[in-house]
Parts: C-alpha cells; structure tokens; sequence
C-alpha cells in the first residue's frame, strides 16, 4: 500500500505512518493483504487505544466511585477523566451531561424508555427519517405500541437526501421529537442537523442526533447543533467495544426518570423507598464499562491527534477516488449520491446479488459488508433488498480503492 | 480467483442463479411457506402440489437472493417432483450434511443421482457464511411439508 497522496502534503497526513499503528490491517486473508472497507459496521483499533487498555488493567484498575482506597481513586479520575474528555470532543456545557452506555442503541433506548415514557401522550407524534438506523425506529415503535404516538416519517429523495419539504410539513405542534441520523450508515448523506433543530425547536419539539457515522469522520459540537440529545458508539470511533454516549441537555436529564435500578444510580436506598442520585450517574446503574471508557477516551486522543479535519480531507479524497473507479465500471449503480456525504458508498452490480459481490472480493481481500446494513425502510426507499457496501475510515487509501474496483471486475468475470 | 471460488461458483450454478427454474407461483399448491434468512434479508416461499398418496407433484417458488440460493431452489424444485414427502425429507437430510460435513452422506439407492447431482453446492463448505444460502429454500420446503407457515434460518 505505498500511496502518496496528491492533493494533501504528506507532511500533513501520512496515511502510512496512521497504517502502522493498527496493527490488525498488517494481517493477511486467503494469503491477501487485507482491504477493509467496513469501518462503518466497526472500526479497527489503534495500537494506542490497544495499549491504553491493557496499561490500565494492568496498572490502575479497580472499581469506581466506591472505594476509599488509592487505586479505586485512581480508576475514578481516569473514568471520570473519559467523561471529560467526551465533554470536551462534543462542545458540551459540563460533563454532568455526558452518560456513558453500551453504545448508541442502548443510548437510544434510554431516551426512549425514560423521557420518552415521562413525556409523550397518544396523539404526539415522533418524527424521523427514512434513512434510520433500525436502532433509530425500532425503539420509539415500542414507544408507539406503549403510548399510542405516532411516527411520521421524512422521506428519501432519489439522490439519498433529507426532503426539507416534506420535514417542514410533518412538523406541527403534535410533534414531541425529531429523531435523525447525523450521517446515513447506507448512503452517507451527511444531514442539515443544526437547520433540523432549530425547526424543530420551532414547534416545541425536542430532537435526538444519531451521530454513531457523523463522530468519526469530522468536528461534532453539540453546541452548535443545539440537540438536546446526542448519540454514538465508541467502537465506530476506534476505541472498544461496549462503550457508548449519551449526551443530554442537563436541564432534560435531571428531569428525566432513571433508565435501569441498581448501584452506583442512587442517593440513598431503605425499603420505605430510595432516592436518585444526579446525572449522570443516575443513569449508569450497576459498574459501568470502566476499561472500555479509558479506551475511548484514548481513541479520542487519537483522531485528535490527528485532526478530525485532516482525517476529513484525506478520507474525502479516497472516497471521490473510489466513487470515480466504481462508477467506471459498467453495471455499477451507486446509491445516495448527493453532496456532502461522508465515508460511505452503497452500491449494487447488474446481475450479481450483493451477498455474492462480498463473497468474491472477501477471497481477494477486500472485506465489506453486504445486506440490508440494518436500514430495511431505506432498501425499499431504493427498491432493492440489499446492496453491497463500503466505508472507509482513517486509515484507508487509494491503493484499496483500486483493490475494490479492480475485485469487482473478478465478480464480473465470474458472473460473465 | 482462487480454487475454492471456481468450486463455489460453477457453470451450472451460475446458470441455475440467472434462470433459476420454477420461480413462479403454483395457484394449485396445497403446501407452501415463506423461509426468511434474517442476516441477509433474503426471504422466499416454496410451493408444493402433493397428492393424496404424498407424492410432490409440482414444486415452485418466488424469491429472489443471490445465486446461491436461487440455484439451490432452481436444483432443488426439479428434483422434488416425483419424489414423496418421506423421500423429499430424506434428501433435505443427506444435502444439508453434503453443505456442512466433508463425510460421504448416506442416501437410498433411488436418490443417489439426485444427491449427485447436489454436489455443486457442496463447494459451500469452504464458506460457512453462505451455508443458509443454499440451505435455505431446503429448510422452507420442510416447512411447508411439515405444515409450518414461515420459518426463519436465524
């Protein structure tokens, strides 16, 4: 993979020296060097985040909040020092609004069985969009079932984009919550947030920004945005597995019901009855994910220290690189095509299932994900069943574009 | 390409995946059921006309999927007609074995060449993945003999 960039110095952004700190993309499969191309479903880890985990197990680690003893100390300012540090990534007020979780689905549906079930009434209405997530639409259809609400839903339109017109006249005073991804996961559109919410906020709604694809791939500021939730997963932004945000604005969190009972969540306990403690540990019962928290905290260190603009640029031209290759190749039909779209290309061959297409290019090396990439409603915005699907982070390069391309003229060698 | 992709993705199995046969709906079915791979979103329903002394006598099917399994239940519904239900059973049996295990399956002498004639799915095994590709219209064939309406290989 030896790439010199052309529109950046590689003093700027070395995508080799960024290769060499994950140490997983060195491997080889079916005797091929590997191409992933499936950051979007999860991102490979640096060795930083690797050695920063294991560091601290091997080093500082204890549970936190609970004993009067050095070393749970130690493991609490470094817990606490990841909540800050995610502070700090979104441009939020205080860390007093930043939850940690188990990702952004368990995020979602806390949102969902706690603000959700204090706030809504039958008749309200919750908005999204077609490009959801399903973690995005499955849990306030359970919200739905449970308070007799009613889901609106924002179409697609041919090109992949977030139909303002339609937005504006779903909107109404009914309206309690706009749910939206910041990133689609299937098209890469990158969607108008910060317009979403201020019309939103117009009519009195609150809104929640899926940002599980928008994190790695650019600067975030909730501030900005002015959502009143925020979600992501750490293991899409390089760190581990099992750990995920929630951020909320803090006026909405103290008012909010606790998520799940337990430890750690409560100010005091007797059986006559107990009392919450405050944000955010009101909503982290039971001990949280501490490793996996520190973990996260490094992999934020790593994007920036990199430069989530520089990260930006780079993937930018390996995606118009990519973009431009497949669509040379006759048969290839690109889905979601309009700008800004980040790391994301969809796409389906002419007479090959997309099951297939992974098949082949896994036996070349080139991972990517084919499916349904837990987005049905938007298949059948696009009448397909599934397509194929690649997304690039960080760490990919022109080189693999070419190993993309250049594996699908196999397919279609194989599929005549 | 390497060995196991060309054992994978034979001629006849790139014939059946293109002009898969009898992908139709059989009005006259009494038996049929919707099978659905939850991973990959792929869903079909086989049909089967059986007469009163269990023989299939039509077998059909609508879906669309990838060529693995449209040519499993290409092969598999020209292979059903004729056979009876204990027969159709047998075979369901002895192909998901020839998908999975690298053993020689047992089958009755009568169904011999239509085991046969199964071996070019058997290059699955080297993709366990892709196994519920070609098991699948199989596994809704059962169903649909067994009485059950759907049934999802997850």
């Amino acid at each position: 993979m030896n790439v010199v960039l052309q529109t950046l110095p590689a003093s700027l952004y070395d995508v080799n020296r960024v290769r060499a700190d994950f140490p997983l993309l060195g491997r080889k499969v079916h005797g091929r060097p590997l191409v992933f191309l499936d950051s979007a479903a999860s991102a490979q880890k640096p060795v930083q985040v690797i050695e920063t985990v294991k560091t601290f197990y091997e080093t500082e680690y204890a549970n936190v909040h609970r004993g009067a003893y050095w070393l749970s100390e130690q493991a609490t300012r470094r817990y606490e020092g990841a909540r800050e540090k995610v502070r700090a990534f979104l441009n939020a007020r205080t860390a007093r609004e930043i939850i940690f979780t188990r990702g952004a689905t368990e995020s979602i549906n806390l949102v969902a069985a706690t603000w959700g079930r204090a706030t809504v009434q039958a008749g309200d209405e919750v908005v999204l969009t077609g490009l959801e997530h399903h973690s995005n639409i499955v849990p306030w259809q359970m919200l739905a079932a449970e308070k007799g609400i009613v889901l609106k839903v924002v179409p697609v339109t041919e090109d992949g984009r977030f139909d303002w017109e339609s937005y504006e006249t779903l909107l109404s005073s009914r309206t309690r919550l706009v749910a939206v991804a910041h990133v689609s996961n299937v098209l890469g559109t990158i969607l108008p947030v910060q317009d979403i919410t201020a019309a939103a906020h117009a009519v009195g709604a609150k809104v929640l920004v899926d940002g599980c694809q928008a994190v790695p791939h650019g600067v975030v500021d909730v501030r900005a945005i002015d959502c009143d939730f925020y979600v992501f997963s750490g293991h899409k932004l390089y760190g581990p597995t099992g750990i995920g945000v929630l951020y909320g604005r803090e006026a909405l969190l103290r008012a909010m019901p606790p998520y799940q009972g337990g430890g750690d969540m409560i100010a005091s306990v007797s059986f006559e009855g107990s009392t919450w403690a405050a944000p955010p540990q009101k909503f982290e019962a039971g001990t949280p994910a501490i490793a996996q928290a520190v973990g996260l905290a490094a992999a934020i260190d790593y994007v920036e220290s990199l430069g989530l603009e520089s990260i930006a640029a780079h993937e930018t031209t390996v995606v118009q690189y990519a973009t431009e290759r497949l669509a040379a190749i006759k048969g290839v039909r690109l889905l979601g095509t309009a700008k800004p779209k980040a790391s994301v290309i969809s796409f389906t061959l002419a007479g090959v299932h997309p099951h297939d297409i992974a098949t082949i290019l896994d036996r070349e090396g080139v991972a990517i994900r084919a499916g349904h990439h837990c987005a049905q409603p938007l298949m059948q915005r696009f009448g397909v069943s599934a397509t194929a699907r690649a997304s690039f982070g960080l760490y990919n390069t022109r080189a693999e574009a070419d190993a993309l391309a250049d594996a699908l003229e196999t397919v279609q060698r194989i599929f005549g | 390409m390497t060995d196991d992709l060309r054992e994978l993705y034979q001629d006849v199995i790139l014939d059946h995946g293109k002009r898969p046969r009898n992908r139709r709906p059989l009005p006259a079915a009494n038996r049929q059921a919707h099978g659905h791979n939850p991973m990959c979103g792929d869903t079909l329903t086989v049909f089967l006309k059986v007469d009163e002394a269990g023989i299939v006598r039509e077998a059909a099917f609508v879906g669309e999927g990838c060529a693995i399994s449209m040519a499993s239940a290409s092969m598999m519904t020209e292979i059903l007609a004729g056979k009876s239900e204990a027969e159709a059973r047998a075979l369901f049996h002895a192909f998901h074995t020839l998908c999975t295990e690298e053993e020689e399956t047992e089958v009755a002498e009568n169904l011999r060449d239509d085991l046969d004639r199964l071996q070019v799915l058997s290059g699955v095994r080297q993709f366990p993945v892709r196994v519920k590709c070609a098991t699948l219209a199989w596994h809704t064939m059962v169903a649909a003999i067994e009485g059950h309406e759907t049934i999802s290989t997850g």
